[in-house]
């Protein structure tokens, strides 16, 4: 036996010591795991998403094939789309954790210190597809480099009741507000208001206060992204209309909805009109037999979709938009990007494309023409989701202050402060103050 | 060095390696090492940390510098921040009052002997024992804005004619909020104050019985002060878990409607997590500590005078 020595000791310890420091960060510093899976592996997480078809094309055969062409393995996990930001932020902060992750809005200029600059991939996108839409642009670059590439966008419209608003005396869906609170007052008196959102979610609530906000001719930066602006004669009309139009046509309830609960009321016929992704739609495309409408026919007959209404100042609407970033700290940097161009060829994304039936517009111009647009009609308004979309921020860019107003919400907040009974210069006034702390 | 001026006078004998700990204070070191070891990791440093990140200008991603109190300073004049300091001090009071004051009457029916009083016990604990986030849901679908069954048979008995916004009215959704942790919080102090009630012998009661003592006297000059020391060990616990309460909040109302039941924990994430803004999310988070310091210091004072009565 090896008789134990005190120097031996010392000397054991000083290496132990040595591995200690190095430890982790010397394993990863080398870029390589130690003696074992040398394979590659790329790590995607992403949104669990809205039509579950989308994610078993991609684990039954995307992926499978993707990782039999790269020779790669790829492990690819699913959120729930509120728990994105929690992973990045602990994987940036910890600088470890998937390859690439899906960004909603404006994550990519949150995080763009952490990402690499995928502008190869993006241009060769944009010139292969007919262009990225002007709104991609916005939110995947800061105009050096791009921090995500462009994968997707989910359209808001209005879903409505045709036979219900014919009912009331409309044929189409209302082009601006003032027909909109005029439509939606008949409809309450009958028990069928609007339903909107105005609470905290990432969703459907600014995805229907920006627009309004912009379509009136409200802002809440000039261009330069430092000058606040939205204490104007606009936004105190828009605020004092929306007050109105609260009473008059929606839903009351709606100051607690979350992002589901206007498709809950919509198919339970509680609502006559909401601003959502084209779920409910297609849920009940689903579900023929279990939505009805009251009299007896499957609801998916009786659903149109359209934009927004028009403004004084324009006609507007905010989408989430989603990209893929590759993170700076990924030790597989180059497969990633392999994985992430083979999404990419035009093949592999109609596959993507062609599952959501819709649900997702592409971010390139390309798709606008794509068959699949005339399959069903009533999809049809979502293919012009990306190019009518404008980034948080308007006038300025949608960088991390915006996506900070954004996630205070800010702007909603001061639709609902009104809404409960504040006076719609305090709620501008308020909402000035707060705005003027983030654009410092 | 003096190393290498001993290194030649090497006496070599056998080292006598657990003698060190037949001393009561390394024995006591060695016992404490493992739960100080615990403590240091997962609460000592996360704690240092965090008040590293509140001084700097840290962002997700970008280190950032020293800025001193800045951040202090900033939510110092943030209205959202002042309105979610009110919020929790008010979210705290009055859940804490109600449980008192629930959790006693509870307990004392609870000391009672009563046929499947065992089975009753158990079921008393369900509220505590299911996951908060699973129960809030449950809560969350109960003064849902269309479908609540709340809503619903208030309705149907005829006492409301319009539907009660539960959770987009401000002061409702308080109230709501406040409902549900009094419902969650109840069984723990049932529980713990019935076990308190326990070690009174009920021998004093009997006495006091005997010399004509009513009901309303026995609790008041007999249980009461015997309990007292129990009561507040378990307000503590309380007050600390209900001032940094997240998950209910988070599920129930995000925060919302406009700010109206922000607690510092949900607004901390906010800005910590949604924003990126790591340091001035952790000031938040630490602008809770004073407060619960001089809280718990409070506490523990009357407890110590109580106990020494």
């Amino acid at each position: 036996m090896v008789e134990t020595k005190r120097r031996n000791v010392i000397k054991l310890a000083g290496s132990a010591a040595a591995l200690a420091s190095t430890g982790m960060a010397g394993i990863l510093a080398s870029g390589r795991t130690p003696a074992f899976a040398q394979q590659k592996t790329v790590h995607w997480l992403k949104w669990v998403d809205f039509v579950p078809a989308t994610d078993q094309m991609f684990t039954k055969d995307m992926v499978p094939a993707a990782e039999k062409a790269l020779g790669i393995k790829i492990k690819l996990e699913t959120v729930n789309g509120n728990d994105l930001q929690p992973r990045i932020t602990s994987s940036i902060q910890s600088g470890a954790g998937p390859d690439i992750i899906m960004s909603f809005n404006s994550f990519t200029h949150l995080y763009a210190n952490s990402v690499v600059d995928m502008s190869d991939l993006a241009e060769d996108l944009s010139k292969r597809e007919g262009g990225l839409y002007k709104y991609a642009r916005a939110i995947c670059s800061d105009g050096k480099m791009f921090m995500g590439v462009p994968w997707a966008v989910i359209g808001g419209m209005i879903a409505y009741r045709k036979s219900w608003l014919e009912e009331a005396g409309a044929t189409k869906f209302p082009d601006n507000w003032e027909d909109y609170r005029a439509l939606a007052k008949k409809l309450k008196a009958k028990g069928r208001p609007f339903g909107q959102t105005l609470g905290h979610t990432f969703g459907d609530a600014p995805g229907f206060t920006y627009p309004y906000l912009w379509s009136w001719g409200g802002k809440e930066v000039e261009a330069d992204g430092k000058t606040v602006v939205i204490n104007t004669k606009e936004t105190i009309e828009s605020v004092k209309f929306m007050t109105g139009l609260w009473k008059d046509g929606m839903d009351e309830g709606g100051l607690a909805w979350d992002d589901t609960n206007n498709n809950r009321a919509f198919l339970s016929q509680t609502i006559s009109a909401t601003l959502n992704g084209a779920s409910i739609y297609i849920e009940s495309l689903r579900k023929p037999e279990q939505y009805q409408t009251e009299k007896g026919k499957p609801l998916n007959t009786d659903i149109l979709h359209a934009p927004l209404p028009k403004g004084p100042a324009g006609q507007f609407g905010f989408h989430l938009l989603q990209s893929n970033m590759l993170m700076k700290y990924s030790k597989n940097q180059d497969a990633a990007k392999e994985f992430l161009k083979y999404l990419h060829t035009e093949a592999n994304y109609r596959k993507f494309f062609e599952s959501q039936k819709g649900f997702a517009t592409p971010c390139t111009a390309k798709w606008e023409s794509d068959k699949l647009w005339d399959a069903d009609p009533v999809m049809t308004p979502y293919k012009v989701a990306a190019k009518l979309g404008q980034a948080i921020g308007f006038a300025g860019p949608p960088n991390a202050k915006a996506q900070e107003v954004l996630s205070k919400y800010i702007v909603t907040d001061m639709y609902a402060k009104a809404v409960q009974g504040m006076p719609a210069e305090e709620s501008v006034k308020w909402a000035e103050s707060e705005l003027k702390k983030v654009y410092v | 060095m003096a190393v290498t001026a001993v290194s030649g006078a090497e006496i070599r004998r056998p080292v006598p390696r657990l003698r060190r700990l037949e001393d009561e204070r390394w024995l006591a070191m060695a016992l404490l090492f493992p739960t100080a070891l615990l403590l240091g990791l997962f609460i000592a440093y996360p704690f240092i940390e965090g008040v590293l990140l509140s001084v700097t200008n840290q962002r997700v991603g970008i280190p950032g510098e020293f800025v001193g109190l800045d951040n202090f300073v900033k939510i110092w004049n943030d209205s959202i921040f002042r309105t979610t300091v009110w919020n929790t001090f008010w979210y705290t009071a009055v859940t804490t009052v109600f449980k008192l004051a629930l959790g006693l009457w509870l307990a004392m029916l609870l000391n009672r002997h009563f046929k499947g009083k065992a089975l009753v016990r158990a079921f008393i604990l369900l509220p505590f024992i299911i996951p908060t986030v699973l129960s809030t849901f449950a809560w969350k679908w109960m003064f849902d804005p269309t479908f609540s069954v709340i809503n619903w048979t208030l309705f149907q008995l005829g006492l409301i004619t319009a539907r009660i916004n539960w959770l987009g009215d401000p002061d409702l959704a308080m109230t709501s909020i406040i409902v549900v942790n009094i419902w969650r919080g109840v069984p723990f102090f049932a529980i713990s104050l019935l076990a308190g009630l326990q070690t009174i012998s009920p021998e004093l009661n009997e006495a006091a019985a005997i010399d004509g003592a009513r009901p309303w006297n026995r609790f008041w000059y007999v249980t009461w002060p015997l309990l007292l020391p129990v009561t507040m060990v378990v307000m503590l616990f309380s007050v600390i878990q209900t001032f940094a309460d997240f998950q209910l909040v988070y599920v129930m109302t995000g925060g919302g409607p406009a700010n109206a039941t922000h607690l510092f924990a949900t607004y901390a994430y906010q800005l910590g997590i949604g924003t990126g803004l790591l340091s001035e999310g952790a000031a938040i988070s630490l602008a809770m500590f004073p407060f619960l310091l001089i809280i718990v210091v409070v506490q523990l004072l009357y407890i110590r005078r109580v106990e020494t009565r």
